[in-house]
Parts: structure tokens; C-alpha cells; sequence
């Protein structure tokens, strides 16, 4: 919302700074964005007469000018205009100027001649023929021949003399401020922030114009809850012609363009009243019948804009006996549109339904400045007022003679509002000590209290709340009343007492954080992706086509296909980044991401904790001190087993990784790492040949117990070419939710070794398809008490081993805890295990 | 033989200190105090000499012993110390060679802010939750007063998983503020960081995913000096202390009274300039006292109980902690940039 300053004044005699104003203002609650000055960028550019003018000796479209500017002296100006006469009143620049555009204009010679500035078009000032219908397009503005100039002295300033010096303040107004969208709302705001009398004025129409108006125009609103109110009057007799001076410069100032003088008006009393107000030829009623009526199905309509609409129920119309002739609350229709021999004119004001109005405009795609209005809901009292401005302004021009009567349909009588304001209780929420008697003013200056409350009792009084303020119902709306004008900032800063609580992480909570920080130890940095992606990229990671993690959630309106569905695996995202690192050239990136999956829920019949079946379970639970711990569970099932159309949103915990020598056992190391961090128990690898997204050969389960906690390995270089990348891959993708349930319990100390252990190299050899897991638990099988550790060292394929087998080496530490080993103890245990090596996986001593 | 003793300890105390190294050292001491060194040797003539003499140049000998065996022992540890910073000063490395690498991963900066502010919450007692992302309409805006026609719940602005606009992409973590109402005994000190969605196309400050954190208090007495007092000091850990702030009325559904919170602009310090496009304030975030309506319809009697709650941008929150000027780099993970925080 812009706001003229100079309109402003004419209700509310404010004369700060600009800066102070929009200080004060937003402080108040009204946030502006911005001041700009008409024609700030030009200085030193005068009215100046010309004395004389002569041919320039060397040109032949060339004058010399004398030209008195107010500096003393004439001075000499060279132009190569030809609608310059002697005596004419015309814009100077002069040495030193600046014109809109940042040009600079400097003395100088033109053909040999001195010229010492430069005579002006209007459009060198950065105006528009419609700003100044009278001036001649092609040459030199010749201010002396426009009437609407009168009164101008030589030397004074150009932007004072055609009226381009107005300070237009940006607003941004909250939804819940319709009120504010006009230069009266504004007003109002402004002086209660100033603490200046608002002066708002009744317009006053003399009437008069041939015919009875109820003869001329009949108006039906049938859809009585889509128009709270319908008032209309008639000018006949119209002359359409431009707008006078002042007129324009406050439309342009707000930003609008000036048409002609009754399109005008209605913009005016628009920015004036915020109540939006159309024209239409009554020549095109037919019937003289106006029908606010619900469109047709598949009912047309061309608006003023040029545009053809398909309509349909859900659009409100303005129609005659036979067609639309506009768009409610929207825009007009270019079939009764105000033309230049337009002679009787309707103008309507309007209150119509804003989420009807917001509806229709959204639908068409069509967002005018009425309809915005309208979608926030106005004030139905105000469409009199502001129909009765547009009057008086016709009359005021002479455009036209105003029929005497309104047509006034009030389908919605609002409620008067009246509220108890009880200065202890805003006190109180506000934590403020604002005494009774300072309320009592705020509310008379923001206009709630009328001749019925004048009652000043500051410990409770009513207020009337006035019909624009329809934001205003209950204590927390005066409260906020009281704030805003006794001062956000002067409201104290205190910490909050009460009742202590208890805050901290959850232990859920803890084992992110320990998450992080371990891959971050383990040196990958942290990334954040989208949580949704294209459906595609399941086909990226080499998903099958019937795979059933594909059913993912789809966003019906998404931004595009990329961001179209809710990712039931954080994969594809990770992937992405490596790809677009890959392809930024760096050389090394080791990623990791705790972000979350979406997966649909897979309804199932309620459990009930009482359920006979889980008596055993829940007593040996209780049994354990876990009382409770049943239901809980059962609760958990039940949600996730309750289709309430949300998601099950898993957390994953993923790394990705390439580059400074990654490679299947280094991510192992870290996903190890990982597991050891939290003490994760009972935890085992396992071949995965089946992850279509993966190497078949480089891609391991990870297991805690029976549960799968994740899978990891190099990328199936197929999907990594997808990503853009011909260089190996690496990912891991562990559920957060097992890891969870694979913490181990809080660590107890263990005492360190008294004696010596006893080490010892063993060295097998075994058919390739034996695994080092196997040999280890056959190791560990084998022994008899004294094993501590099993570290393999080496891994050998060569001729003298044969084909089709490796040998493998390890080192083996045995420790007895209360005694130093002698070799023969250690001995024993190694050649029990030997012998299960050899019974178990076929391995021999080598 | 008196004389005989002297030579020796004469000779012996001089060539010990011209001894170059251990094996010279190594052959005096054989050549002096060994069985058959030069001293042993004057000690075996002790028989021939009477009783009245033995006393003295026993004494004597004992003497020049001493004082070889002590410029021996002198003599080695010279020795040994020359030797041993001949050794260190062959082993000097050259400190400017860099060192070995230590892969060390970082943190996003978007979470390093939330880090931050959840640090700063959790010491005055509150609680961190997680809600769902895919969330009831109802939820995202009927219980917090933005019914049926609100202006957000166009399609145009939030995403939708079905026709009739019942499951959304939340747009704001403002439900948190009602599960918590609906799942915790009062009072209750939540914040709740997360994930939003609004359907913004990407540029440089906005992404139709970002994050917020949502604070919320509902106790007995909590009063909008308590919520001032309670953000100031948050502004003051996340910028240093003496950041100075302001608070604007403005207008969210859910608060009454409603108003944002903006820092004083740290590159102009108020005056003005193109980062605070000439306002002197940033905007940091919205926030206001819990509307009464929004605490009635969660079954909260608003004249016993009051709160107040906010909501800001960790995006914004963090480019302007860092000072980065694209929000396509958040969401980007380049590791040149990821490798700066």
C-alpha cells in the first residue's frame, strides 16, 4: 500500500521527517518498507522564461535562447527544439542539473556557441503524457501554455511548480487490517501514533440530475450471503475529459495511471476510502436491471482487460436481464466499459464476499487490486461513504449531474461491538503497569469511544469497537490495542518464573547428537537435502519397477516433477550431492545426512493391551520392572497402524562417500565406528548380493542380532553413472530406529590385565569361498577360555598355496586373568583350535 | 714417588680432557686405573716404603685416584651431552611441512545455528520436539485460528497429498504447538525445530523447503514482557552480547498480541545501508501471546493459563549468523562451502 504524504495531510497534519515517520508508523504497526521522492533524482532544474531566441550562425534547426532562469543574469541556452517562442515559460536545466536517470547536464559549446543548460521536454523529467494531457508531446514543455500551471515564477524549482515533490511511503499491511489499505485508514493509524487530530470529511452531494433512480436502475442480489451490501447511484449527463492536475498527481504519487475523470474518481475514492468502486456505462444495462447473481456454468465474459473468461458457479457476476457485464469485486467487462461518449454512468459500491471473491480471482488467475481488497473482508458500512465521495467529486469536476437517491441493498447488518476493557487484566498479560487513564486515551484516539462511554472509570470501561475494526473481538485484541500505542519497546524485559521445568535431550535425542558426532570424527560433514524428489530417481538407484518401496506419498500440487513425491529412501539425495561434487571437480567428499523417509502407512486392526494373548508377555515385563512398557508398545503399534493419512516418518541415518583413498573397508570402518559409539551389541556382516542400488560383490548387511540395521557398500557403478559419475561410490544406509534398539547398556568398568598374555601366529590355507568371518568364529569356537583376541594380518594367494585357495594369517592373544600362561597352556588352546578350523571350514595349518 | 703420582695425575687429567671420544676415554682408563695402568702400577710399590710414609702417600694415591676417576666421569658426560645434541640437531624436521592430514567432518551450518538455540532453550528448562512433517490440515491451520478461506491454505502456497486438502506438507512448525498442547501436562517450555514446506520456486532467499524452530510457553502469569525478555536474550547468545533489538506490532493468527523481532543491522549498526536495505533492522523473527482461542480449542482455560510462542527462519537465522549470502548453498552440500563452518 503506498500512501501519499501530501493526501495524508489533508486529514492528518503530519510534518516529521520521512524517517521519523515510517519510525513511528512501524513501531505503531504499521511496517514500512520504504519513502520514495517524486522526482528525487532532479536538482538544480528551474522555470525560466525565454527573453529571446535567434537562429544559431552554424545550424540550420538550431536556436540560441536568453533565457531568464532567476540567476541574476539571463543565460545564453543552445536548443534544437522549434516550439520554443519568446516570453514562454519553459523548463531550465542548469549547469550542474541532474535528470531522472542520474544524466548530468554541464555547460558546454554546441557548435561554437556557449550553452550553458538545457531547455526540458516533460519526458526529461520522467513524466507521462497522461500526467500532463495539455503539454506538447514532440519538443519543449511550454509550461506558459497550460492553464492548469498558472502562477509559476521564474527561478522556482521545477518539481514545486508542476507538483512532483510528493513523499510516497511503501506499506506492507497485515491481512487482518483491510482497514489500512486506504489513505483514510492510514490517516487514522497515523494520528493516533501522532497524537494529531484526524479530520475526516462527509461528503456532500448536491444531486439534482434528471429522472427518479428507482425508475432508471433496479438492482437484485439473489445471492443475499455472497453480497453483504449493494449501493449504487446514477450520474447522467457525463463528460468525459481528463482529470484535473491535483487529481493526477495523487493517482500517480499512489501509482495509478490517470484514464479520464470518471475512471479516475473511482480509483480515487478506491485509495481514498480502500472501497473498491466501478463505473459502468448504463447504456450497456440492459433493462436498466442489475443482477449480483452466481456465473453460469460455462458463461463468458471478456474483462476490461481484453481478456475472455469461461465461467462458472463459483464466480459472482454483475449482469443484466441478458449477459454479465462484469466480474464482481474483480474487474469490469469490456462490453459496458466507460468509453469517451459515455453519457449516463452507474457507479456501484460494493461489499461482496471475500473468500468468494478470493476464490474466483485465484481461479482465473486474475488478482486485481479490488479483488485483493475483498478477499480480506471489508466493511460493509463503508460503501455509502465511499459512493457518496464519487458523487461529490463528479460535481466537484462538473463530469456529470448525480441522480438523487442511493440504491442501498444491506443483506448483512453488522452487530455493533461493544467490550469491557479491564486495564488489571491487559496488565497482566502484557506484563506492563499502563494505568487506566492512559487506556482510556488510547481507545479515544483509535475512535472506540463514542458519546454512550464517555464514562471514565479507569479500572473498567466499555468501548465501542468501530465497524472497520473487525480485528478487534476480545481482551487480547484491546490488549494488543494498548501495546501497540503504549509501545512494543516500552513494554518491560523480564525472564519468566513459574513453576521449574525440566528440559534436556531426550535419550533419543542424545543418540543423534552422538551420531553426528561421530561421523563427523570419522571426518564426513554433515548436508541437508529435500525431502522430496522426483519419482525417477528410483529408477536412478535401479529400483525394479514393482518394487514396493516405491509407493510414496505424491504431492498433488508440487513445485515440479523433481520435487513431486516424499522420498521413501534418502539414497537418491545423497547420491545427487556426491554427483554434484563429483562434477564440481572436488576431489574428495565424505558426506552424511540423518534425514527422513516417508513411507505410507499399512493399516492393521487395532491391538488392545488387555488382550488375553499378551498376559504372558506383560507379566514377565512387569516381572522385569517394566510395568507399563505393554502399553506403551500396543499405543505405538496402534498409531502406526491407524490410517489417519499421515506418514511413518523414519529416520536414516546415510553416509556417502568418494575420494583420499575411500573404499568398501574403510566406509566398513566407519560404519564400525559407528555401531562402537554406542555400544551397539551382537552386531555381524553379511554378504548382500540382492540391493539392486549396490555392487553385488561390495555390499554387506549390517545385523544386530536378527534385526537388520542397514546395508552399505560401493554404489552399482550403473547408478552412479546416473548421478553423473564414472568413479566408485560408496553409501551406507542405517535405520535409526535399529540402531536405536542396538545401543548396548552404559559401559562397567572391566579391571585392566594382572599377567602377561601369550601370542601366537597362525597362518591356514582354505578354499577361497571360506570367509575371514567363518575362520574367526571357528577361532573363537575352538578356543578354550584363554583367547582374548583375534587380529587378522594377512591374506595370501600364490602358487605354493594353490589354486582355488588362500592362506590366511592371524594373530592370537591368550591370557588366563589369574595367572602368567606358560607356552604349554597357550599351545593347547591353539591346536584346539586348529582342530576345529580344520573340522569346520577345512582350513590346515600351512 | 710423590713425584710419580703427580706425573700421573697431571698427565692423566690432561689427556682426559683431550679425550675426543668414548674409546679414547675407554683406553685412559685402562692406561691409569686398569690392573695394569700407569697408577696400579705406583700403588704396588707401596711395600717398599716405611710405615711412617705409607699413611700420607696412601692418602695421596686415594687422592689422584679420585681425581682421575671424577675427571673420567666429567669427562664421559661432556661426552655423552655433545653426542646427544649432535643427535637432535640431526634429527630437526622442518616445521612448515604441513601436517599429516585429519579428515575432520563439519557441521551444517543451518544445524550449527539450531545447536545454537537449542543450547540457549535447554538451559532455561525447555524441551525439544519432533513432530511429523506430512500433517493434518487441521493441525497446520484450523486450530490455530486459520480457518477455511485463510489465504495460506491456498494450493497455490502449500502442498497437498489429497483432494480435499486434509494431508499437507506442514507449512510452518506452528502444529507443534498444538500437539504439545494436546500430549503435555502444563506448564510446558517446548521448542520444536523442523522441516517446512511452502510452494516458493528456488532463488537466492527461498527454497520450497526450509527450516524453522517454534518456541512456545504455557504457564500461569506469563506475560509479552516475559516473551521480550525470554527473545532478547536469545538474540543476545545467537549475536553477541549487547545486540540490540526491537519489537514491531504485526499480525498471526494464532497470537494476540502479535509482533515481530528485529536485531539492529550489525553491518551499518542502525544507520542504514543495503544489507538492512536502508531500514537500520533485520527481521528476526514473529512471535507473540498464544491467542485465547487457539488455548480454548486445545481445552486450555485462557484465564488461568497464558503462553506465548514464536517461530523463526534457521536458514535466514544462520545466513545471517555466517553471513552467507545464497540460500541455494544450504541446500547444495558443494564441500568447499560445507568445509567452512
Amino acid at each position: 500500500m503506498n500512501l501519499s504524504r501530501k493526501w495524508l495531510n489533508e486529514f492528518v497534519q503530519i510534518d516529521v521527517p520521512d524517517r521519523e515517520f515510517a519510525e513511528a508508523m512501524t513501531l505503531s504497526g504499521s511496517k514500512v518498507e520504504g519513502v520514495s521522492v517524486e522526482g528525487a533524482e532532479i536538482s538544480r532544474i528551474v522555470v525560466g522564461r525565454v527573453l529571446s531566441l535567434v537562429r544559431h550562425p552554424n545550424s540550420d534547426h538550431m536556436w540560441i535562447c536568453q533565457v531568464d532562469a532567476g540567476q541574476g543574469q539571463p543565460i545564453q541556452i543552445v536548443t534544437g527544439a522549434q516550439n520554443v517562442k519568446e516570453n514562454d515559460l519553459v523548463p531550465v536545466a542548469l549547469d550542474g542539473s541532474t535528470l531522472p536517470g542520474g544524466k548530468e547536464i554541464h555547460a558546454g559549446k554546441l557548435r561554437g556557441e556557449d550553452s550553458n543548460g538545457m531547455l526540458c521536454s516533460f519526458a526529461e523529467l520522467g513524466l507521462d503524457q497522461r500526467d500532463f494531457p495539455a503539454a506538447y508531446a514532440d519538443g519543449i514543455w511550454i509550461l506558459s501554455d497550460d492553464p492548469e500551471l498558472a502562477g509559476l515564477t521564474v527561478g522556482q524549482d521545477i518539481r514545486e511548480a508542476v507538483g512532483l515533490n510528493d513523499h510516497v511511503v511503501e506499506f506492507e499491511i497485515t491481512p487482518n487490517r483491510p482497514d489500512c489499505l486506504s489513505v483514510i485508514g492510514l490517516a487514522r493509524e497515523a494520528s493516533a501514533t501522532f497524537d494529531i487530530p484526524c479530520n475526516l470529511h462527509e461528503p456532500a452531494v448536491k444531486g439534482g440530475g434528471p429522472g427518479v433512480l428507482p425508475e432508471l436502475l433496479d438492482v437484485e442480489t439473489p445471492d443475499t450471503d455472497l453480497v453483504p451490501r449493494y449501493t449504487a447511484r446514477m450520474v447522467r449527463n457525463v463528460k468525459i475529459a481528463p482529470s484535473p492536475k491535483w487529481m493526477r498527481e495523487r493517482l500517480r504519487a499512489m501509482g495509478v495511471r490517470p484514464i479520464n475523470n470518471i475512471v479516475d474518481i473511482t480509483n480515487y475514492v478506491m485509495l481514498e476510502y480502500g472501497q473498491p468502486m466501478h463505473a459502468f456505462d448504463y447504456r450497456y444495462v440492459n433493462g436498466g436491471r442489475i443482477i449480483v447473481r452466481r456465473a453460469a456454468e460455462g458463461e463468458k465474459l471478456t474483462t476490461l482487460d481484453g481478456k475472455e473468461h469461461t465461467l462458472n458457479a463459483n464466480h459472482l457476476v454483475i449482469a443484466d436481464e441478458g449477459r454479465a457485464v462484469g466480474l464482481a469485486g474483480i474487474m469490469g467487462g469490456l462490453n459496458s466499459e466507460i468509453v469517451d461518449d459515455t453519457t449516463d454512468v452507474v457507479f456501484e459500491s460494493a461489499c461482496f464476499d471475500g473468500t468468494c471473491i478470493r476464490k474466483g480471482a485465484l481461479a482465473l488467475g486474475m488478482r486485481t487490486e479490488a479483488s485483493a481488497k475483498f478477499e480480506k473482508g471489508l466493511d460493509p458500512m463503508n460503501t455509502l461513504p465511499a459512493v457518496n465521495r464519487a458523487c461529490e467529486l463528479v460535481e466537484l469536476l462538473g463530469a456529470g449531474e448525480v441522480v438523487d437517491g442511493v440504491i442501498d441493498i444491506l443483506n448483512h447488518v453488522p452487530q455493533p461491538v461493544e467490550l469491557t476493557v479491564e486495564p488489571d487484566k491487559i496488565n497482566a498479560l502484557l506484563g506492563t503497569d499502563i494505568d487506566g487513564i492512559e487506556m482510556f486515551k488510547i481507545f479515544e484516539k483509535l475512535d472506540f469511544i463514542n458519546a454512550d462511554n464517555q464514562a471514565v472509570n479507569p479500572n473498567c470501561f466499555t468501548v465501542s469497537v468501530p465497524s472497520y475494526r473487525g480485528d478487534v473481538r476480545r481482551m487480547a485484541d484491546l490488549a494488543e490495542e494498548a501495546a501497540r500505542f503504549h509501545g512494543y519497546n516500552n513494554i518491560p524485559n523480564t525472564l519468566m518464573r513459574g513453576q521449574t521445568t525440566q528440559g534436556g535431550w531426550s535419550p533419543t535425542q542424545r543418540v543423534e547428537n552422538k551420531l553426528g558426532e561421530v561421523c563427523r570424527a570419522c571426518g564426513y560433514s554433515e548436508i541437508i537435502t529435500y525431502s522430496f524428489i522426483s519419482p525417477a530417481a528410483y529408477d536412478k538407484i535401479l529400483w525394479k519397477p514393482d518394487d514396493a518401496h516405491r509407493k510414496s506419498f505424491k504431492i498433488l500440487n508440487p513445485l515440479g516433477e523433481d520435487t513431486s513425491i516424499m522420498r521413501t529412501t534418502t539414497l537418491p539425495s545423497m547420491l545427487e550431492v556426491l554427483g554434484r561434487n563429483w562434477n564440481n571437480r572436488n576431489k574428495t567428499a565424505w558426506l552424511y545426512e540423518l534425514g527422513r523417509i516417508y513411507m505410507p502407512k499399512a493399516p492393521s486392526e487395532p491391538m488392545d493391551a488387555n488382550d488375553p494373548a499378551l498376559a504372558g508377555s506383560k507379566a514377565k515385563l512387569e516381572g522385569m520392572g517394566l510395568a507399563g512398557l505393554t502399553e506403551a508398545v500396543v499405543e505405538a503399534v496402534n498409531d502406526l497402524g491407524k490410517d489417519d493419512g499421515l506418514a511413518i516418518e523414519a529416520q536414516v541415518l546415510t553416509l556417502g562417500a568418494y575420494g583420499d583413498g575411500m573404499d568398501f573397508f574403510t566406509l566398513k570402518g566407519t560404519v564400525e565406528a559407528v555401531l562402537k559409539s554406542l555400544r551397539a551389541k551382537d552386531i555381524h556382516f553379511e554378504p548382500c548380493a540382492e540391493d539392486p542400488s549396490y555392487h553385488p560383490g561390495r555390499c554387506a548387511y549390517v545385523y544386530s542380532g536378527d534385526d537388520i540395521v542397514g546395508v552399505f557398500g560401493q554404489i552399482h557403478p550403473q547408478a552412479a553413472r546416473n548421478f553423473g559419475v564414472d568413479g566408485e561410490l560408496y553409501c551406507a544406509e542405517l535405520s535409526f530406529d535399529e540402531l536405536l534398539l542396538a545401543c548396548g547398556p552404559d559401559p562397567e568398568y572391566a579391571p585392566l590385565p594382572k599377567f602377561p598374555a601369550v601370542t601366537r601366529d597362525i597362518a591356514v590355507v582354505c578354499g577361497e569361498a571360506v570367509t575371514v568371518g567363518a575362520l574367526e568364529s571357528a577361532i573363537r569356537k575352538g578356543a578354550k577360555g584363554l583367547l582374548k583376541e583375534v587380529a587378522l594380518f594377512d591374506i595370501y594367494r600364490g602358487k605354493n598355496i594353490g589354486e582355488g585357495k588362500k592362506s590366511v594369517a592371524f594373530n592370537l592373544t591368550l591370557r588366563a586373568d589369574d595367572r602368567s600362561l606358560t607356552g604349554e597352556e597357550a599351545d593347547e588352546d591353539v591346536k584346539s583350535i586348529l582342530e576345529t578350523l580344520e573340522q569346520d571350514c577345512g582350513a590346515v595349518l600351512r | 714417588m710423590k713425584e710419580q703420582l703427580a706425573k700421573i695425575r697431571a698427565e692423566a687429567l690432561s689427556a682426559l680432557e683431550n679425550a675426543r671420544d668414548s674409546a679414547a676415554l675407554d683406553e685412559l682408563r685402562v692406561k691409569y686405573l686398569g690392573k695394569k695402568g700407569e697408577l696400579t702400577a705406583v700403588l704396588k710399590q707401596m711395600g717398599k716404603l716405611s710405615a711412617e710414609e705409607r699413611p700420607a702417600m696412601g692418602q695421596l694415591a686415594n687422592e689422584v685416584r679420585a681425581a682421575v676417576e671424577g675427571a673420567l666421569e666429567t669427562a664421559t658426560q661432556k661426552l655423552e651431552e655433545a653426542a646427544l645434541s649432535a643427535k637432535l640437531k640431526a634429527e630437526t624436521v622442518d616445521v612448515t611441512i604441513p601436517g599429516r592430514p585429519i579428515r575432520l567432518g563439519r557441521r551444517h551450518p543451518m544445524n550449527a545455528a539450531l545447536e545454537e538455540i537449542k543450547e540457549i532453550f535447554i538451559g532455561m528448562g525447555f524441551t525439544v520436539l519432533d513432530g511429523p512433517e506430512i500433517e493434518l490440515a487441521e493441525l497446520n491451520f484450523d486450530r490455530l485460528n486459520a480457518e477455511e478461506g485463510h489465504p495460506s491454505r491456498d494450493w497455490s502456497d502449500t502442498f497437498y497429498f489429497d483432494e480435499d486438502s486434509r494431508v499437507m506438507l506442514r507449512s510452518q512448525t506452528s502444529p507443534m504447538q498444538v500437539r504439545a498442547m494436546d500430549t503435555m501436562e502444563l506448564p510446558i517450555r517446548i521448542i520444536a525445530p523442523g522441516r517446512v514446506y511452502r510452494k516458493d520456486e528456488v532463488d537466492a532467499t527461498h527454497s520450497p523447503m526450509f527450516h524453522q524452530v517454534e518456541g512456545m510457553v504455557i504457564d500461569k502469569n506469563v506475560t509479552m514482557a516475559d516473551l521480550k525478555g525470554t527473545l532478547n536474550l536469545l538474540a543476545e547468545q545467537l549475536f553477541g552480547a549487547g545486540t540490540v533489538t526491537r519489537f514491531r506490532p504485526h499480525h498471526f493468527p494464532f497470537t494476540e498480541p502479535s509482533c515481530e523481532m528485529d536485531v539492529q543491522c550489525h553491518k551499518c549498526g542502525g544507520a542504514g545501508c543495503p544489507t538492512c536495505k536502508g531500514e537500520g533492522w533485520i527481521e528476526l523473527l514473529g512471535a507473540g501471546m498464544i491467542h485465547p482461542h487457539v488455548l480454548e480449542m486445545a481445552g486450555i482455560d485462557p484465564d488461568k493459563w497464558s503462553g506465548w510462542a514464536f517461530g523463526m527462519g534457521l536458514e535466514r537465522t544462520a545466513m545471517r549468523r555466517f553471513k552467507i549470502a545464497d540460500l541455494r548453498l544450504i541446500f547444495e552440500n558443494d564441500v568447499r562451502f560445507l568445509e567452512q563452518f
